[in-house]
């Protein structure tokens, strides 16, 4: 069985499909330097439309009305424009009341396509525009220390990194909130305490990677308007020394927080890249293979949950679990030393 | 059973759920038909494979490794028919539950007649409404083609015009869906199902058939008074395959193995449910079937043949499992947990079992916790399926389920309980039957597959609906009426077949229990005290009622309906314990 995978490198090359869920225009190039808030395609989301009924205006029949329509489908119009017309003595022309597209004319009506808000879509990831895919996006190359989250609240901005936690399990605090980090992305272990959130919204933070955070902010997080990355789950859990160790190297360098749901079909998922050093040199990160005896694997579940150990060995057939379930199992050991038997269906690997 | 009567001899039946992927062999053995084995591995939707047909041949491996039985040639393709070597399968039958509920936008000429209809129809498949449209509410085409692009639907369902009744209205609402689908490139543009009235199914063909991927079903309101969704839903699970295809990389070959007769699991689940309604025609009851996935649950509810489908993806014990506290309260859920956790650890484990919907309870208080959850979700959802229920079901009463023998449960979570007056519990606790039923557990979940291996060989659900696969887990009496709490409301008294006799009176708020080993019959004698009524005829009249025993044998639940549980939580949890010891206690 492949073994699920979650990366926390120090130093990875990475490629990211960045996609519309529409058609649009792409406006990066091929070979663009981009960073994570620049643009690089928009797409009429939410497009707006307006049927003009030219056979009225004109008091003619349909048929009639069609030899009088000046403009053809693709034809983009202002607002003010003639669109028919002009008909009989009194020079009678319909005129176009808002700017737009033409989409279809005839049968004495146009349809229009009004022109609207565009649906911006950021580049996310600092790098470079490897590839255009189609109509819907782009392919970005990018270079830094890769953690992968497993909750985003769907936004996304980028800063330099601040450390509010001193050791994987510290609570953030409304107390840490302080003016000196704004404009700045945050990290902090634990959050239970919606006033911290509301705190990074006043500010404003640019960003904020969470170990955990109580499952009841999760609306409100939601509703901020910046990203929110976590990295462990739900509840009160400690970071993996693996995460920790690459944020606390990462500190004051540029954090871009890509803070996508977790979907495992589109395959997106919350992830947060550092900005590297001048001179270390990327590696592209493994892929998944089954698990074996020496991986390096985080429990995802109670009463282990976001314990980092060593795979010890597979157990054969099925094992008989504390709650009285039968699966498959692996024995790890954790960092205190301990040996416990874990369902493989709780394990990842962490690399 | 001369074998000449077998169609297809060996089938291989394939399950694509969102946790795990399963293939299972049945053969012929002895002119019946056995289950041999079966692979199961973890649904490979996700990265790195994102084919699910990579996890399908790596349960086949696995079902090569037990059975021996060779399925691919040298090319690596499943080899259907058999050969005479032996290689391959006759047969093959495929349901799938993975992957997002479809979007829908429903489209009828009345918001609470066919446009109702319309989203009664997309809940008997894995699908959401997204947005719903009629006449009532005013839109303008254009409104209503803005509204289409918007919601990006995979499918549209149209109703409308009763049979012999509008056609205008009808052909001026799909004119917003024409003009929809011709601004949308054409690969994603929608699937249209129209299911409405049948005079028109030649205008709507010429009027949008070559702007859009039209289907055609039966009108599903053909008359202002009745609603018909059973014989639309073939052509619902034909446009769900589609969509799934396009979707889902992988599907595409697996339906190809079927012959392209891939089902949603919840559609197959619920033909096995219909067909077990006609076996139990006579009973005038009705059966019910309950089957808790990760994608969603489904209740199929099926009266003499006639089948009422739900499917409720916000209640699947997978990535949707945070919307269950959209439907009720986080105390309604944390009400059956019989260990002692804070309320927000409970809400925590909901939103990260979300995030890892495959990972197991290790622990007797994560296992009590996931307990609870499924059966909240059960209650929900028959809460809600029960609303489409016809009024003239034996047993009806205002937010009382009627009475339903029996009642199929299926869904890991029940049938890999550890013990299994634990899945009883959470049946019982979550359904809350009423009067007299019996309680299967579909033991290797195979409902799903039976009713997929209904269409290519119906002896082999005949063959398969036994006790081997569907254990009975025990009769269920329960008794509907008011008392004070302690108050005694039946007398039973029980004959088993040695002639032994047992009597008890069991007290209102009790959960009784009378063992009566499995397969062995006996005869109960119900007398109903203070006008309660145990369905046999009303309101005080008891009666006598042949029983099977069962795994857990026959269980009195006097407890009430609907069952009211203590308020305070360190009493609730100890009458949740009690009465799982006291339904333990029956086990044989």
């Amino acid at each position: 069985m492949q073994a699920p995978l979650t990366h926390f490198i120090s130093a990875a090359a990475i490629q990211r499909e960045r996609l519309m869920p529409a058609s649009g225009r792409i406006v990066a190039r091929r070979g663009q330097q981009v960073n994570p808030n620049d643009v690089v395609a928009e797409a009429m989301l939410r497009p707006e439309h307006l049927v003009l009924d030219i056979a009225r205006g004109l008091g003619l029949s349909a048929n009639d009305a069609d030899h009088y329509i000046q403009r053809r489908a693709g034809d983009e119009v202002g607002e003010g424009d003639v669109i028919a017309g002009p008909v009989g003595l009194g020079r009678r022309v319909i005129r176009t009341p808002r700017s737009g597209t033409v989409v279809i004319a005839g049968g004495g009506q146009v349809l229009l396509e009004l022109e609207g808000e565009f649906t911006e879509l950021l580049a996310g990831y600092p790098g470079t525009v490897a590839d255009i895919v189609g109509d819907r996006g782009v392919l970005i190359e990018s270079t830094g220390s890769l953690l992968q989250g497993v909750w985003g609240n769907g936004r996304i901005n980028y800063g330099l990194l601040n450390l509010l936690a001193h050791a994987p399990e510290d609570e953030l605090t409304t107390g840490m909130m302080d003016v000196s980090l704004r404009g700045s992305v945050v990290m902090g272990a634990y959050c239970g305490d919606e006033r911290v959130l509301q705190a990074g919204e006043e500010l404003p933070i640019r960003g904020m990677i969470l170990a955990s955070m109580d499952s009841a902010l999760c609306s409100i997080a939601r509703g901020l308007s910046y990203p929110i990355v976590l990295l462990e789950g739900f509840g009160k859990l400690a970071m993996n020394p693996d995460a920790f160790n690459i944020l606390v190297s990462g500190s004051r360098r540029e954090a871009a927080l890509i803070a996508e749901p977790w979907d495992r079909i589109r395959n997106t998922r919350p992830e947060v890249v550092i900005s590297l050093p001048e001179g270390v040199r990327p590696e592209i990160p493994a892929e998944s293979k089954p698990f074996a005896s020496g991986q390096t694997v985080r429990v995802i579940s109670p009463p282990y949950k976001s314990m980092v150990g060593t795979l010890t060995n597979l157990q054969a057939g099925l094992s008989v679990l504390p709650s009285g379930l039968r699966a498959e199992t692996a024995g790890v050991r954790l960092a205190n030393g301990d040996i416990v038997q874990i369902p493989l269906a709780n394990l990842e690997v962490i690399k | 059973m001369p074998t000449s009567l077998i169609d297809a001899d060996s089938v291989l039946a394939i399950e694509i759920g969102t946790v795990n992927t399963r293939v299972i062999l049945f053969d012929v053995v002895e002119g019946r038909y056995r289950f041999l084995g079966q692979g199961s591995v973890p649904t490979t939707i996700g990265a790195p494979s994102n084919d699910v047909s990579v996890g399908v041949k790596a349960a086949l491996d696995q079902l090569h490794d037990i059975t021996g039985r060779v399925l691919f040639n040298a090319e690596g393709q499943l080899v259907i028919p058999s050969q005479p070597s032996g290689v391959g399968v006759d047969a093959c039958v495929a349901t799938v539950s993975v992957g997002p509920p479809l979007k829908v936008v429903a489209l009828g000429l009345l918001e609470d007649v066919s446009a109702e209809s319309a989203r009664n129809l997309a809940s008997t498949t894995y699908a959401r409404v997204v947005e719903t449209m009629s006449l009532n509410d005013r839109r303008d085409t254009v409104q209503r083609l803005d509204c289409i692009l918007q919601a990006h639907p995979d499918l549209i369902v149209v109703a409308g015009g009763m049979e012999g009744g509008a056609t205008k209205s009808v052909l001026n609402l799909l004119e917003a869906v024409g003009l929809a689908c011709y601004l949308m490139p054409k690969d994603l543009r929608p699937e249209v199902l129209y299911a409405g009235n049948s005079a028109l199914v030649k205008d709507v063909q010429e009027s949008i058939g070559s702007l859009v991927n039209l289907h055609t079903a039966p009108n599903v309101r053909p008359s202002y008074e009745s609603e018909q969704l059973t014989p639309s839903q073939p052509a619902l699970a034909q446009v769900y395959r589609l969509v799934r295809s396009r979707q889902i990389r992988g599907i595409l070959e697996v339906d190809s193995w079927t012959g392209n007769h891939l089902l949603p699991a919840a559609t197959a689940f619920g033909r096995t449910i219909r067909y077990i309604s006609k076996e139990y025609a006579k009973s005038r009851k009705g059966v019910l079937g309950i089957d808790v996935g990760a994608s969603a649950t489904t209740v199929a509810s099926a009266f003499a043949g006639d089948l009422r489908l739900s499917i409720h993806p916000g209640l699947g014990l997978g990535e949707n499992l945070p919307e269950i506290l959209d439907m009720c309260s986080l105390s309604d859920v944390t009400r059956w947990v019989m260990v002692d956790v804070p309320d927000s650890y409970v809400r925590d484990y909901i939103y990260h079992k979300a995030l890892y919907p495959s990972s197991l309870p290790i622990s007797p208080e994560e296992l009590a916790i996931e307990q609870a959850i499924a059966c909240q979700a059960m209650h929900l959802a028959v809460k809600q399926a029960s609303k489409a229920y016809p009024a003239n079901v034996p047993g009806t009463r205002s937010n009382l389920l009627p009475w339903f023998e029996p009642i199929i449960a299926s869904g890991s979570v029940l049938t890999k309980a550890p013990n299994r007056s634990q899945a009883l519990l959470m049946v019982v606790n979550g359904l809350q039957p009423t009067g007299v039923t019996t309680v299967a557990l579909d033991r290797n979940n195979l409902a799903a597959s039976l009713g997929a291996t209904a269409s290519v060989t119906p002896l082999l659900t005949i063959q398969s609906l036994d006790a081997t696969n569907f254990v009975n887990l025990g009769t269920i009496i329960s008794p509907v009426g008011t008392a004070p709490l302690g108050t005694p409301i039946l007398r039973v008294r029980m004959t088993n077949d040695s002639g032994a006799e047992s009597e008890q009176e069991v007290r209102h708020g009790a959960l009784a229990v009378f063992k009566l080993p499995a397969g062995q019959a006996g005869t109960l004698h119900l007398t109903p005290l203070h006008k309660f009524d145990v369905g046999m005829g009303g309101f005080g009249r008891g009666g006598t009622v042949k029983v099977i025993g069962g795994a857990l044998g026959v269980i009195i639940d006097a407890r009430g309906r609907p069952l009211r549980l203590q308020a305070e939580p360190s009493r609730r949890r100890d009458s949740l314990n009690k009465w799982l010891a006291a339904v333990s206690a029956g086990q044989a």
